[in-house]
């Protein structure tokens, strides 16, 4: 392997790896936050791809109909949950009423956008900034729904409803995008040379937004009282409740970060990969390596893990290319190995 | 007529038996086929993540080794597929091994993750390696034979997997009712409360990965010589996803919850995938949206599945009887289990001498010292946050000294864990009682007596430990008696007050055979008239002969009881006497009462 190829599988490496280090991230931070092992960050992945190019290709993008419906749903869950306590406390109607806005007013509002734009010619940070304004209130209806009702169970539990969840989109994945995968407009043609390796602005691109959102995370959680309130949620929920953190507002804004990280890791892959509804869960798996590389705890490690996944992904693809997935994946379980040396014991009661 | 619930439960397995006699259609023979083979699977896993508390979403992996193991050997090689299920077995074991001994002391939420990943790799594994057909896979598998005897019509193969079904279920119903069963129920309460009563945690985690792996297996073995051909995708990741569902919807605590989530997931799937493209045009896979929109309602709706509410309406017309009766009169052989010799009285048998415990900067014991004689009971005594429940933990091994030593009986243990602590004779309570609630208080208590059997798991699976287990189920009994909860014998323990519970610890504590009994505050939350029982039952041990150390900083409890306070502040001693003298001592009323300014 002559120096070329090897900078050019780093360079590889390392843009995937920052893709994975967002993915790592969301993770850690709905863990950390909620207990809940996210498994539908892949979704967010594939649906926020193929709805950046479902507008590049002037389609209406048909993610907004699910976010009408689970919209409905949410109301409805909202509507049930406030009539259940009515015997003890009066109706919330300020609660109500910003149930409304947000969960049917706001994706008819986002329908209506979606129509009356021309969405083809605008630049694609905008496409993405409106693809985001899907997801984001889709990640946070999905945790008002699924996960909220039982933000008390065990990891195992809300696993499993993870897992179930994951299902349901994924079903619905397929209903509304179908079975094909598309890829999205390049972020830029421009590219230059570092010596004798060829950097593509793509990568660029990817390195900066991961590299950039990585920095705003860590600052957000270790400098803001905020972020330092959504921490304290995870090390004892009940304990954060008492000294009045907002346990489940905690919840929806994790979600609502996760689900946005996701697209942003989707729309990063699209231009170079064709993505389908289904791409997205073995890229976030890849995240999760990363993150358990992380023990689901540090956002550094996480990404550091991500930076190792991503190279060994690109040099056994050179080296092995029928065995790439068996590599890294198999990573984990030294990965395992060494934590479970260094870290002694560990007991949950 | 009387029938028990264990009857109508084997009574139901057997109506399985009857199912393929019947002139059936050939469609409902194959999902009965799956039904089985997908519960060979959920029954290891219910042994696993329900009664174990290890979750696994990797076990399709493990049916995937089996398969081509006995595929690979029956086409390659040529070889007979009894060979095959060894060989299955084998490699299965031994994966499960050496993954359970990387991932089972990581905490909980790791090996759910780590089973993912390795899931997903042996799927691609299979995917990729050239000998194995690469995704098309093996094919021209033979049928089974036996004796002669052709095995390869899907009736008699129906007949083959549940026969393989019903053994399973038997060997690991035969497992959980006894010692080692006990010790595996034990380990989801954590570590610390089975390490106490002398349970090797890591190595039955590592038993139960493996017997599900192996259960897995023979499944894959199964399935490979039913379809006579293997190819990857049945191995991947959503197989694995839905084992864990079909333990989950039938209730992953109960053995015969396997098989209800698998009849219920089997049956549903193939009824909604008949349905669905009907209702909704064949343009979506809606089968796996109402499936993971069911799974999410019935964990809002009862998250211990549907085999508790089977349960729950036969028992309304059932009233259960106790699974694990004691023997009446004391079995054969009782009197020879072995018994510790009890020091003299007036011996030295714990002695404590400048034992340190620091946490970074603070440091919780600072050089404490004192000693217990047989057949003293002593009370460790001080404000809250004093560091008694640190030197507590020193003494029973949950934490080694960070520096001096403790000796009991002339040996050092102050680097020792608790497994081999209580080997030597220190029975403990809890603070917060750490008890299996849904097991009664026979069950409990005779996890205690872990260290006074050793029959291995095979040996409980077969059925040929009947008289030790009912030697030490006796020897619970006793216990119970010796503490005055022989009416609740059969009582989940769950469902006892508090001060009755700390009592069945202490019968717990007295299945170890201590020399030494350290109790962590027993009667902190309980009522007067518990607090009295307890203080007999104390004063009837001493009695007897035992030696007690209490922590309490109840003063009132220690004073009557005690023979000696050793009083403890800022993790120094402060005073130690006879209760009278503590009571006057100003040094203590300092501390308790604040000073005098």
């Amino acid at each position: 392997m002559d120096f070329g190829i090897f900078a050019v599988l780093a360079q590889d490496g390392v843009t995937n790896g920052a893709v994975y280090a967002l993915l790592a991230m969301a993770l850690v931070l709905v863990f950390s936050v909620t207990r809940i092992i996210f498994l539908p960050q892949g979704e967010f992945i594939g649906f926020g791809a193929l709805t950046v190019a479902a507008l590049q290709s002037s389609q209406f993008p048909k993610l907004i109909w699910l976010l009408i419906g689970i919209g409905v749903l949410t109301f409805l869950v909202e509507l049930g949950s406030a009539l259940r306590q009515r015997r003890y406390k009066p109706l919330p109607r300020r609660l109500l009423m910003w149930s409304v806005i947000e969960n049917l007013i706001y994706p008819q509002f986002i329908w209506l956008l979606a129509h009356s734009l021309d969405w083809q010619g605008m630049p694609m940070a905008v496409q993405i900034l409106f693809t985001l304004a899907i997801t984001v209130p889709l990640g946070i209806m999905i945790y008002r729904v699924a996960f909220q009702p039982m933000a008390e169970a065990s990891v195992l539990v809300l696993l499993i409803v993870s897992v179930g969840v994951h299902f349901a989109m994924l079903g619905m994945g397929l209903f509304i995008f179908g079975p094909e995968g598309s890829t999205t407009h390049a972020f830029t043609e421009w590219s230059t040379a570092l010596g004798e390796m060829p950097v593509s602005g793509q990568s660029v691109v990817v390195m900066a937004v991961a590299g950039s959102l990585i920095g705003l995370l860590y600052l957000f959680f270790d400098r803001t009282l905020y972020g330092k309130a959504l921490r304290a949620t995870a090390v004892n929920r009940k304990g954060a409740q008492l000294v009045g953190i907002g346990t489940s507002q905690a919840g929806r804004m994790a979600f609502g970060l996760a689900a946005g990280l996701g697209t942003l890791a989707g729309t990063l892959i699209a231009p170079l990969n064709t993505v389908g509804y289904d791409t997205g869960f073995v890229v976030a798996l890849k995240g999760f390596v990363a993150a358990i590389v992380g023990g689901l705890a540090s956002y550094p490690l996480a990404a550091a893990g991500a930076l190792l996944v991503g190279l060994l992904e690109s040099y056994s693809s050179y080296w092995a290319s029928a065995y790439k997935e068996v590599i890294v994946f198999t990573l984990i379980i030294p990965v395992l190995a060494w934590r479970s040396l260094t870290s002694g014991h560990g007991d949950e009661e | 007529m009387k029938m028990s619930t264990k009857k109508l439960q084997w009574l139901m397995f057997g109506w399985f038996f009857l199912f393929p006699f019947l002139p059936v259609p050939g469609y409902w023979i194959t999902i009965g086929n799956y039904i089985g083979l997908y519960s060979i699977v959920a029954l290891g896993l219910v042994l696993l993540t329900g009664i174990g508390g290890l979750t696994s979403f990797g076990q399709a992996a493990f049916v995937g080794l089996g398969a081509y193991t006995t595929a690979y050997l029956s086409t390659a090689l040529g070889w007979s597929p009894w060979v095959g299920l060894g060989a299955g077995l084998l490699v299965s074991g031994l994966a499960a091994a050496l993954i359970g001994s990387v991932t089972v002391r990581l905490s909980g939420h790791f090996l759910p993750l780590a089973t993912i990943a390795w899931g997903l790799s042996l799927y691609y594994l299979f995917g990729t390696i050239e000998f194995l057909g690469k995704y098309d896979g093996l094919s021209g598998i033979p049928a089974l034979s036996l004796f002669g005897i052709d095995l390869s019509s899907p009736r008699v193969m129906y007949g083959v997997i549940w026969f393989c079904l019903g053994g399973c279920l038997m060997l690991v119903l035969n497992l959980l009712n006894s010692r080692p069963g006990r010790a595996i129920r034990a380990l989801a309460k954590g570590k610390t409360m089975p390490e106490a009563m002398g349970i090797h945690t890591a190595q039955y985690k590592i038993l139960i990965f493996v017997l599900a792996a192996l259960m897995a297996s023979l499944s894959g073995w199964l399935y490979a010589h039913l379809q006579r051909s293997v190819s990857a995708t049945p191995f991947g990741l959503h197989m694995g996803i839905e084992y864990l569902f079909m333990a989950v919807v039938g209730g992953v605590g109960h053995v015969w919850g396997a098989i209800l989530g698998a009849v219920v997931m089997t049956g549903l799937k193939s009824q909604l995938q008949d349905w669905l493209p009907l209702l909704l045009g064949s343009n979506g896979n809606f089968e796996i949206v109402v499936f993971g929109v069911m799974i999410v309602l019935l964990l809002l709706w009862s998250r211990d599945g549907l085999w508790p509410w089977v349960a729950g309406v036969w028992a309304k017309f059932h009233p259960p009887e106790p699974e694990v009766v004691a023997p009446a009169i004391a079995p054969e052989g009782y009197s020879d289990l072995p018994r510790r010799t009890r020091p003299q009285a007036g011996a030295l048998i714990l002695e404590v001498n400048e034992a340190r415990k620091q946490f970074g900067g603070l440091v919780a014991v600072k050089d404490m010292a004192f000693e217990i004689r047989a057949g003293e009971v002593v009370g460790l005594i001080g404000p809250n946050g004093a560091g008694k429940s640190t030197m507590f933990n020193l003494v029973t091994g949950v934490l080694p000294a960070t520096s001096g030593e403790i000796r009991f009986c002339g040996e050092r243990i102050d680097q020792l864990d608790s497994r081999h602590i209580v080997r030597m004779g220190i029975g403990r309570s809890f603070q917060h009682v750490h008890l299996i609630p849904h097991l009664s208080v026979l069950e409990n208590v005779a996890m205690g007596a872990h260290l006074r059997g050793r029959s291995s798991p095979l040996a409980a699976a077969l059925r040929l430990d009947r008289h030790e287990e009912a030697r030490l189920l006796f020897l619970a009994a006793e216990q119970i008696r010796r503490v005055g909860l022989e009416e609740h014998m059969h009582t989940p323990a769950g469902s006892l007050a508090l001060g009755q519970q700390r009592i069945l610890e202490i019968a717990r504590a007295l299945c170890t055979d201590p020399t030494l009994l350290l109790l962590d505050e027993p009667a902190a939350g309980l009522r007067l008239k518990e607090k009295e029982a307890l203080a007999d039952l104390i004063r009837q041990l001493k009695g007897e002969g035992m030696s007690v150390l209490l922590v309490e900083h109840d003063m009132d409890f220690v004073m009557g009881l005690t023979d000696r306070l050793v009083v403890m502040e800022f993790g120094s001693k402060i005073a130690e006497g006879l209760p009278a003298e503590i009571q006057n001592n100003e040094a203590v009323l300092a501390a308790y009462l604040g000073g005098v300014e």
